[in-house]
């Protein structure tokens, strides 16, 4: 069966360096997929090869059926495929609202002459991306944050203004980079339940990397993992704890 | 051998002199840009100086009397390189370390302003037309047959020829074996863990300034004696054509900016010669645009790969 | 405020700054090279160099002793932060509306010439701002459009005798397809060799302009270049065939300030349109996906903006003012030629917008008024012009990098 995304073989070398090699997933339409392993495993090179910012040396990546490895990440974003970064990466000197109507971009009128002579189409297209916007600034929980400067926030409402930004661009696929990563125990559990909303309630399937076992026991439908480059394992939760090999990569030799 | 022939060695010799010069001066350029990451604008003024002085020297023992070359040539070549290298200092000390850390644009307009106050200085001080005097070594070798075209190398040509490759057989020793060469290396590659090792990397970018300065005044002399003009605004072309000649063959590295030098100066003669006087220069910027297009990494660079 | 006497390490450190002055400047300041039909000479003038020896110590030898008084010479601090100016827009504003109205029938016509000129700058100043402040690419060639809007006029109406106001939109235009053409393939580059791109692109057009003889005029230019009318009515004693001057249809006396004072009310309408159009430009969505890309490409990307069409629509769009600005360049001087359009005119502009306040509108129009109008004022410096401008470019760097009057951010407001 043909799922959302479909990773196969995907390889990434740089130069002699060999970051990822023979990875292989799959994120079926509504689903919550998690990939984990130990640092330096590679998967954030998985996520440059899938999102275009990285050109993978081999293997495919489809969205949807269309083949879309190698292209830019600007027209992989546009074919409804979104990222976070591990470091959070927000326009810190415009504001949590202004962020959110940048990510609008490609949704608003962009035409020149419309927006000069300020046209009825221009107005109104203007008027929805604010409203989505404030949408989503509530669901998040950032409303009353809207017009400070992105800078200004605290980290764990930097991270949700990031999840925001990517959601109001109405995405399929929502690919998170340590979401959880120097959240306390009371956001990440806001956090959880802020991606099983997403799922459920707004459609969107996620592929995310985590260290924090709890989180991705808690919401994933299967997990992916990865050690060295390499696949170790692939199943639900319950499969992966008992897995032996996993075992072996996280804990060592008994 | 024919004519054509002859004709084309003759652009290769004028074109390895020209180039000569250009991959001098280039090596202050890629030499900076290596280590700080920063396109020294100034630098084309700094080898006007260079000539200058030269001038100066020239004209000086000239006038003391002096007429063994030889002497002239070494005095004015240590003179111009002691001084100029002063300057090269002075320039990176003032308008270039106190910005250190800037955002790229912040450094870039202090050089272009330093370009503009040094050549208007210059042009204050010494007069804004040219400077010309007498080629002081003239005479040459010929070859080919008694009627026609004859290949003409001049003493001059030779002496860049013979200048440059001691020049860059001196830096090459200089960078390859000693400790402030690698030390120079060293801080090209990581400048902060070239402190956290204890190498004052102060030192070694004021060091890069003063060798660039020096090998642009050896290029100005070189100049001087072989066109026997200066003039205030010379650095602003000479510079920019260096900088083409520095990021054809790689920006950064060394090797390249010699291979970038000898690449433009044969263009240009090539062109020169078989186009147009008129178009060599717009063929040199053509090539710079060009090569930063398609490959912007130059001849003898490595591709940089950016990490997300 | 304590002010404290220089000690042996202040007085060390201005020997050696002496010392290294006295041999950067005895031969450049000091000697002459004098020639004569063969013989050269040189001779010295040891009084200048004395002067910079002196200055440097003297400079030196105070300056730890005074910044330890003024606790560090930090920002000059002279000049008010942008927030403490915002409160001061609204009035500022009006007033400085209504000196632009009104300055042309108050001042003498020298000022209002001069003032013309200043306009033309502010024009390529908030044109350029927009490629370097907004969408922070550094352009280093940006005379080149310039040049096209000029050329575009002159031979339009050369060779079509086309109008000035039928001309100006072309020379917009043809601005801006150059700048498509040109930005295109080099966008994508990395900040220094974009600038150094650009500037080759600006030396080649320069070059071309001097050497294609036939089509441009070559380093003679062209000239006869007829200046704008107001719906048909010449600024002149005398029309030309079938056409009424100015003077005679109002029934006034005829007065050369007429045109003088009409160039300028032109320079000022398209300064305004120009105000208008970037105003409105940072409020939509291309002005939103300029900053969002100056700040953070990578975050830009991976929302779906393509890098090289938003960064080619700041280029192109700056190109178009530089194109109205030579066409009105051109209506005004009459006469062009390559010589107007070298690199330090890039460097002038870029000044103006690095100096002024990159991204900051009014830090721009201070920038060009500054730098147009304080040469007229020390006229008797005008051979130390250059010298003078690089030197402020060096030492608003050190001082002062973030401009004038820093950049005041419009935002956008969630009720």
């Amino acid at each position: 069966m043909a799922g959302l995304l479909e990773v196969e073989a995907l390889g990434m070398r740089f130069g002699g360096l060999v970051a990822v090699d023979g990875v292989s997933l799959q994120v079926n339409s509504g689903e919550v997929v998690s990939i984990i392993g130990p640092n330096g495993a590679g998967k954030t090179t998985v996520f440059n090869c899938i999102s275009g910012f990285y050109r993978p040396t081999s293997g495919q990546v489809r969205l949807q059926g269309e083949l879309i490895a190698g292209l830019p990440s600007h027209r992989v974003a546009r074919k409804g495929l979104v990222r976070t970064f591990q470091n959070v990466r927000l326009f810190r000197n415009m504001t949590v609202v202004e962020n959110l109507l940048v990510a609008q971009h490609t949704r608003t009128d962009t035409n020149l002459f419309s927006g000069l002579l300020k046209l009825p189409r221009f107005r109104r297209l203007e008027a929805e991306a604010l409203e989505r916007a404030a949408l989503w600034l509530r669901l998040v929980g950032l409303r009353e944050l809207a017009n400070r400067e992105a800078g200004y926030l605290a980290y764990g409402q930097q991270r949700r203004l990031e999840i925001a930004r990517c959601m109001v661009t109405g995405p399929r696929l929502l690919l998170l980079d340590e979401p959880a990563a120097g959240l306390n125990p009371r956001e990440t559990a806001e956090l959880d339940q802020l991606i099983l909303q997403l799922r459920t309630e707004h459609g969107v399937s996620v592929l995310l990397i985590e260290h924090d076992m709890k989180l991705v026991m808690a919401i994933s439908d299967r997990i992916v993992v990865i050690d060295h480059g390499r696949p170790l394992a692939t199943g639900t939760p319950e499969q992966i704890r008992r897995d032996p090999a996993v075992i072996k990569a996280y804990l060592g030799e008994a | 051998m024919s004519e054509g022939v002859l004709h084309f060695l003759q652009q290769v010799i004028n074109g390895l002199a020209l180039g000569s010069i250009y991959a001098l001066i280039a090596i202050g350029y890629t030499m900076v840009y290596g280590i700080i990451g920063m396109i020294n604008f100034a630098h084309g003024e700094i080898y006007m100086i260079g000539a200058y002085l030269g001038i100066m020297v020239i004209v000086g023992l000239g006038a003391l009397g002096v007429s063994l070359i030889p002497l002239i040539l070494l005095l004015a070549l240590l003179v111009s390189m002691l001084i100029t290298s002063a300057h090269g200092w002075t320039l990176e000390r003032v308008a270039y370390r106190p910005l250190r850390g800037s955002p790229r644009l912040v450094p870039l307009i202090s050089a272009i302003g330093m370009s503009i106050f040094l050549q208007n200085y210059l042009q204050l001080a010494q007069g804004a037309r040219n400077v010309a005097i007498q080629p002081l070594i003239s005479g040459g070798w010929r070859f080919g047959p008694e009627q026609g075209f004859q290949v003409y190398l001049s003493y001059m040509q030779v002496l860049i020829a013979v200048v440059t490759v001691i020049a860059m057989a001196g830096l090459t020793l200089f960078i390859g074996r000693s400790r402030l060469g690698r030390a120079c290396r060293a801080c090209s590659e990581d400048r902060g863990m070239t402190n956290l090792l204890g190498i004052d990397s102060d030192r070694v970018i004021a060091v890069t300034f003063v060798i660039g300065a020096a090998l642009a005044a050896i290029a100005g002399v070189l100049v001087s004696l072989y066109y026997g003009v200066v003039h205030p605004y010379m650095g602003f072309i000479a510079g920019l054509k260096a900088f083409t000649a520095a990021v054809l063959g790689g920006i950064g590295s060394i090797p390249g900016a010699m291979l970038g030098g000898v690449v433009l100066g044969l263009t240009e003669s090539f062109t020169s010669a078989y186009l147009s006087t008129e178009y060599k220069d717009v063929v040199a910027f053509s090539l710079l645009v060009l090569i930063l297009l398609f490959r912007p990494t130059g001849l003898l660079g490595k591709p940089d790969l950016e990490k997300v | 405020m304590a002010l404290r006497l220089p000690n042996a390490a202040d007085l060390r450190a201005a020997l050696i700054a002496a010392g290294l002055t006295t041999v950067l400047t005895i031969p450049i300041l000091g000697i002459d090279i004098t020639v004569v039909g063969i013989n050269a000479r040189l001779s010295s003038d040891l009084g200048a160099p004395l002067i910079a020896v002196a200055a440097v110590f003297v400079a030196r030898l105070l300056h730890a002793p005074l910044a330890a008084a003024l606790g560090g010479f930090g920002a000059l601090r002279l000049l008010p932060s942008a927030e403490r100016m915002a409160g001061y827009r609204r009035p500022v504003l009006l007033v400085l509306i209504a000196i632009l109205l009104l300055w042309p029938f108050a001042t003498s016509r020298g000022a209002v010439d001069i003032a013309t000129l200043a306009l033309i700058y502010v024009m390529l100043g908030l044109g350029l701002n927009i490629v370097v402040g907004f969408a922070g690419l550094l352009d280093l060639g940006y005379v080149a459009f310039y040049a096209v809007g000029a050329y575009s006029y002159a031979l339009l109406t050369d060779y079509f005798g086309l109008s000035f106001w039928t001309c100006l939109p072309i020379a917009g235009l043809l601005a801006a397809a150059f700048g498509c053409a040109l930005g295109f393939p080099v966008l994508r580059l990395r900040g220094d060799y974009l600038a150094i791109v650009t500037l080759g692109f600006g030396e080649i057009i320069r070059l071309l302009l001097n050497n294609l003889d036939s089509l441009t005029g070559g380093p003679d230019g062209i000239g006869n270049i007829p200046k704008p009318t107001l719906f048909g009515l010449e600024f002149n004693r005398r029309a030309s065939e079938g056409y009424t001057p100015f003077h005679e249809f109002f029934g006034i006396p005829y007065d050369g300030g007429q045109k003088v004072i009409f160039l300028y009310l032109l320079a000022a309408l398209l300064v305004l349109v120009t105000l208008y159009a970037i105003n409105r430009l940072i409020r939509m969505p291309m002005g939103r996906a300029w900053e969002a890309l100056r700040e953070d490409e990578i975050a830009a990307r991976s929302l779906g903006l393509n890098p090289t069409s938003i960064k080619l629509s700041a280029f192109t769009l700056g190109a178009t003012f530089a194109g109205f600005a030579g066409c009105f360049f051109a209506a005004r001087q009459g006469f062009i030629n390559p010589e107007s359009f070298t690199f330090i005119e890039s460097a002038i502009v870029l000044a103006i917008v690095v100096l002024g306040g990159m991204g900051s509108q009014m830090g721009v129009i201070l920038a060009a008024v500054a730098l147009t109008v304080l040469p007229e004022l020390a006229r008797q410096f005008e051979e130390y012009r250059m010298l003078i401008f690089g030197l402020v470019m060096v030492l608003m760097m050190i001082w002062r990098p973030q401009g004038l009057l820093p950049a005041r951010r419009v935002r956008v407001e969630l009720p």
